[in-house]
């Protein structure tokens, strides 16, 4: 060593984590500042380091990527919902400058082939056969039904202009009740437009809900809206005929599970496909699907045998990127005249476009609804009926918080209805029927079990965060002037960390478990490798954090990679509120293990008993007084230059690898609760939203700060949900509003200050504790906001029930319009 | 095809001499011509800020206006002012407070916030929602830009800082 001052000293120096000041409180990241210690990161608000680059413009997203022979690919997309081709030209716009080639549905389908998007565990689900180009026929204005690449972008738009295409329309069923009643039906090989169905009734439910006081019934809609992620869809396919070989640059939150697809339709054996995420753009469950004009882009560059790119422009996005929660729900509760709850009553229809998507399908919302709905409350009758019809609009998939924006919105509606008949308040109703705490393990009418859930903790907290009863009074007194304001508070459940019984156990080859791999390098740093993907929500971030406390390293020490199937563990990627849960426990085991294997290699370099050393600050120390006695890099050195050193039967293993898969539970539930407290202008129907809180139980808190801007930006998109975002389809099925000129979302003008604060209940299936986070603030939000406007409108004899609750909507309630 | 204009565009402190398709827009220029890919195409329409960039000092929409109406203007981008340190104090008080997620909003966001320094230094947090609230962003819920952008405004300034 020479004599320039050693940073591992220097770290060796650092406070421990007993000594420095407690990590910030929840809720109050604001003054987040980097955490200064070197060992007791989790819990702490750590600024996460992937963000720099993002920062000055130095990331990579898939569009950025340029290669060699790049070619391009557009779509031409059938303008009608429901149409046969009767003639398709590509001839004169194979002609045009630039162009490579021109494709259809048939000749992609010889090097792709199509899939059916069903699961074992969704009994009688049905979808046809879908092909990455449409064959003959286009079910939705928008489906793909030829594709043209050539040389550039532009070059390949140019010559769309040229295909000729002859359709003969069909007759089109957009409305779900419609699609039901069968009168048309979309695919006459299936018999009928219902994709999947499914009822549930406990034992004497008719009986117990007789014996109620009290029966109070609404229907509820809710527009089908999308997920806008800011980076559209983009997929960079790179052929390589010599290996035949395939490599997949992808904006996708599920690598391995694309990797399976890719070598499956386009058969490429598996092991010679890789697939790579670059920084992804935000996801939100738009990117967790396979989409028909992606896998057309891989099997084009496996025709050309050249690199491929698409990119969906804004436009297409919003024609083809999956929507989400169409729904008009009917729901009953019961209850006594004490305000106890006996059960609820549901049914549910929904519509998902003319396909199941692959490979997750189009059955788990829906599914989510009847397993969610009354999710917080401790009756024991239940009832469930919901239907999932196919229409001639986009098609609809898992987009965040699946299912739960509908089930938390229906519940807590008719619980507040409920209260409002029983002259009872809203907050005391909820506290007589949620879940006591101490009732866990429980196991719920739909037949889901809880492992510890917190209602009771969560509603003190968040009643007391938004100082309830004054707010109540301030309510009363501004009724008297003419100012209308509403509280609406929102309780949930939510599904996190799922085991294999959400895909796995119904045939999909989608990985429930994760893994990570995590290696000592020779400079003393740590290399970390997880299957888990970062789609900004800050994985990468955490997993550093975990890391660096289960190796005792400072978190400068420790590198993480994620998305590439080449280089990382097997795993299922990010969905579900399950790469913290999941992804982080495999890192804490894997970092455990690597802790344990470097101090068998100091225990023979020292000559020492293994459990009298420890690692912290970056060196293996004297456990008793903390004295340094090898730095990692010394190890690191031994380990990979100088293991003639070592003796002779022992071998030094500086890289290991753990997973995890959560058995215990199908699901780790996590609970919370939400307030929106919101003014109504009702002469324009305007709504401005003056505050929000949470109060969320996601076990451990990793990492606050990442967690509540997590929360943060998920009620903003609960919000959206509620106030402006509606995909609108005429009778024709044309969406009237395919852009961000014409469908609104949140901007920053729309949105309040939110208030964010804690309970912690561990799971206790992992060392770790965390359950997800990702999808808590879209479930609760959209109810919370809803219940505020009706209280708003009480006075009026006014309620809204169709999202989003337009200005016009609200007129309407009030009689205005 | 429609033949090409040349254009001398200084950008990033770089003069340079092109000849550019009339339609291609500025963005497109930046990110495929110049291999600039800090600032982003996401709406291509003029509504969601991700492809802001400077032009003779003022913030315009990069999907908004024709390289060629660059000619013998200057261009400024993320890259540009990252390196010359203009944006380094946003873009610390947005690392700190985690005022963004997945990245793809955040250069648009930090050329329209540094446009905001410069023209309302005074700005309240009302006033700073309302000068944001042509940039879109879909991770964050806003608030943490609003706090970085609010933190940076009420911090004193040091000389050679900006």
């Amino acid at each position: 060593m020479n004599d320039r001052i050693d940073p591992h000293r220097l770290d060796a120096l650092a406070p421990q984590a007993s000594e420095v000041e407690a990590p910030p409180k929840p809720g109050t990241t604001k003054t987040a500042k980097p955490a200064k210690t070197q060992v007791g990161y989790v819990g702490q608000s750590v600024p996460r380091a992937n963000a720099k680059r993002l920062l000055q413009g130095r990331g990579a997203y898939t569009d950025d990527l340029k290669f060699p022979r790049l070619a391009h690919v557009v779509f031409f997309r059938s303008p009608h919902a429901h149409a046969r081709l009767k003639k398709l030209d590509l001839s004169r716009a194979a002609r045009q400058p630039g162009v490579i080639a021109a494709f259809d549905g048939r000749a992609i389908a010889d090097y792709c082939t199509p899939w059916v998007a069903v699961l074992g565990h969704l009994k009688g689900i049905k979808s046809p056969p879908q092909y990455a180009v449409a064959i003959d026929r286009a079910c939705w204005q928008g489906e793909a039904v030829a594709a043209i690449v050539a040389e550039t972008r532009a070059q390949a738009e140019d010559a769309l202009g040229h295909v000729v295409a002859e359709w003969e329309e069909l007759p089109v069923v957009t409305d779900m009740e419609d699609a039901l009643a069968n009168r048309t039906v979309i695919h006459p090989e299936l018999g009928d437009n219902i994709c999947f169905a499914r009822s549930f009734e406990t034992e004497g439910f008719d009986a117990a809900m007789k014996k109620a006081d009290l029966v109070v019934e609404e229907t509820y809609g809710f527009g089908r809206h999308t997920g806008v992620t800011m980076e559209s869809r983009v997929i960079l396919a790179d052929y390589n005929a010599a290996e035949h070989s395939l490599t997949v640059y992808h904006a996708t939150q599920a690598p391995h599970m694309m990797q399976d697809i890719f070598s499956r339709h386009l058969n490429i054996p598996e092991a010679n496909v890789r697939v790579i995420c670059k920084d992804v753009g935000g996801s939100f469950g738009i990117k967790v699907h396979v989409y028909p004009d992606e896998m057309a882009t891989a099997a084009l560059s496996v025709m050309l045998r050249r690199p491929v790119k698409f990119v969906a422009d804004r436009l297409e996005s919003f024609l083809t990127d999956i929507h989400a929660r169409e729904h008009k729900a009917t729901v009953r509760l019961a209850c006594m005249k004490d305000g106890t709850i006996v059960g609820f009553d549901l049914d549910d229809l929904t519509a998902i476009g003319p396909y199941s998507v692959y490979p997750r399908t189009s059955g788990i919302e829906g599914n989510q609804v009847v397993n969610l709905t009354g999710g917080p409350y401790a009756h024991k009758a239940y009832r469930a009926k919901m239907n999932v019809v196919f229409t001639n609009k986009n098609v609809t998939c898992q987009y965040r918080a699946v299912g739960h924006p509908i089930a938390v919105a229906l519940t807590e509606a008719i619980v507040d209805l409920a209260a409002q008949k029983l002259g009872m308040d809203p907050a005391e109703f909820r506290r007589k029927n949620l879940i006591a705490d101490d009732a866990y393990p429980y196991s719920f009418p739909s037949g889901l079990k809880f492992e510890k859930l917190s209602h009771h903790q969560c509603l003190d907290k968040l009643l007391a965060l938004m100082d309830y009863t004054g707010l109540r009074a301030e309510q009363a007194a501004l009724r008297k002037q003419g100012i209308h304001r509403g509280i609406g508070l929102a309780a949930m459940i939510e599904v996190t960390n799922p085991s294999p019984a959400f895909y796995g156990v119904g045939g999909a080859r989608i990985s429930a478990q994760d893994g990570a791999t995590v290696r000592l390098e020779p400079t003393g740093m740590v290399t970390c490798l997880v299957s888990v993907t970062e789609q900004g929500q800050g994985t990468e971030g955490v997993f550093t954090q975990v890391c660096a406390d289960a190796v005792g390293v400072s978190i400068d020490k420790v590198r993480v990679i994620t998305g590439d199937t080449g280089v990382t563990p097997y795993g299922g990627g990010t969905w579900a509120s399950r790469g913290a849960g999941i992804g982080g426990e495999a890192v804490l085991q894997a970092g455990k293990a690597l802790r344990a294997n470097i101090l068998d290699i100091a225990a023979a370099v020292l000559q020492v008993d293994r459990a009298t050393l420890d690692v912290r600050a970056n060196s293996v120390v004297d456990k008793a007084s903390g004295e340094e006695r090898l730095p990692l890099a010394e190890v690191g050195r031994i380990g990979y230059f100088r293991p003639d050193t070592l003796p002779m039967k022992f071998q030094a293993e500086l890289t290991v690898t753990r997973h995890y898969t959560p058995r215990e539970y199908g699901f780790t539930f996590t609970n919370g609760i939400q307030a929106s407290y919101v003014e109504v202008d009702t002469d324009t129907g305007f709504v401005k939203l003056l505050r929000h809180w949470c109060v969320e139980d996601c076990g451990t808190v990793i990492n606050p700060l990442l967690v509540d801007e997590q929360i943060r930006g998920g009620i903003v998109q609960g919000i959206g949900a509620a106030m402006l975002e509606e995909c609108l389809y005429s009778a024709e099925g044309q969406l009237l509003n395919g852009s961000l000129a014409d469908y609104l979302v949140p901007m920053t003008g729309d949105t309040p200050d939110i208030e964010i604060a804690h309970v912690s209940t561990p799971t206790r299936q992992s060392e770790l504790g965390a359950k997800g986070v990702g999808e808590a603030g879209t479930a609760g939000a959209p109810g919370a906001v809803m219940n505020a406007i009706n209280d708003a409108l009480a006075p009026f004899d006014a309620r809204v029930r169709v999202q989003p609750f337009t200005p016009e909507r609200i007129l309407k309630a009030l009689g205005k319009i | 095809m429609e033949d090409r204009v040349e254009a001398t565009i200084t950008v990033n402190g770089t003069r340079l001499t092109r000849r550019i398709e009339p339609r291609m827009h500025l963005i497109d220029f930046l990110r495929e011509e110049l291999g600039l890919t800090g600032s982003h195409v996401s709406c291509e329409h003029g509504v969601c800020g991700a492809c802001t960039v400077r032009v003779d000092g003022e913030i315009r929409r990069g999907c908004l206006m024709l390289a060629v109406q660059a000619d013998g203007k200057t261009v400024d981008t993320v890259e540009g002012l990252s390196d010359s340190g203009e944006l380094a104090v946003l873009q610390q008080a947005f690392h700190e407070r985690n005022a963004l997620q997945c990245g793809y909003c955040t250069p648009g966001m930090l050329l329209t916030a540094q446009a905001l320094i410069k023209e309302h230094p005074e700005a309240t947090r009302e006033e700073i929602r309302e000068f944001m609230s042509g940039n879109l962003c879909r991770c964050t819920g806003y608030q943490a830009i609003i706090d970085a952008i609010e933190t940076v405004l009420r911090t004193p300034r040091t000389e050679g800082v900006r």
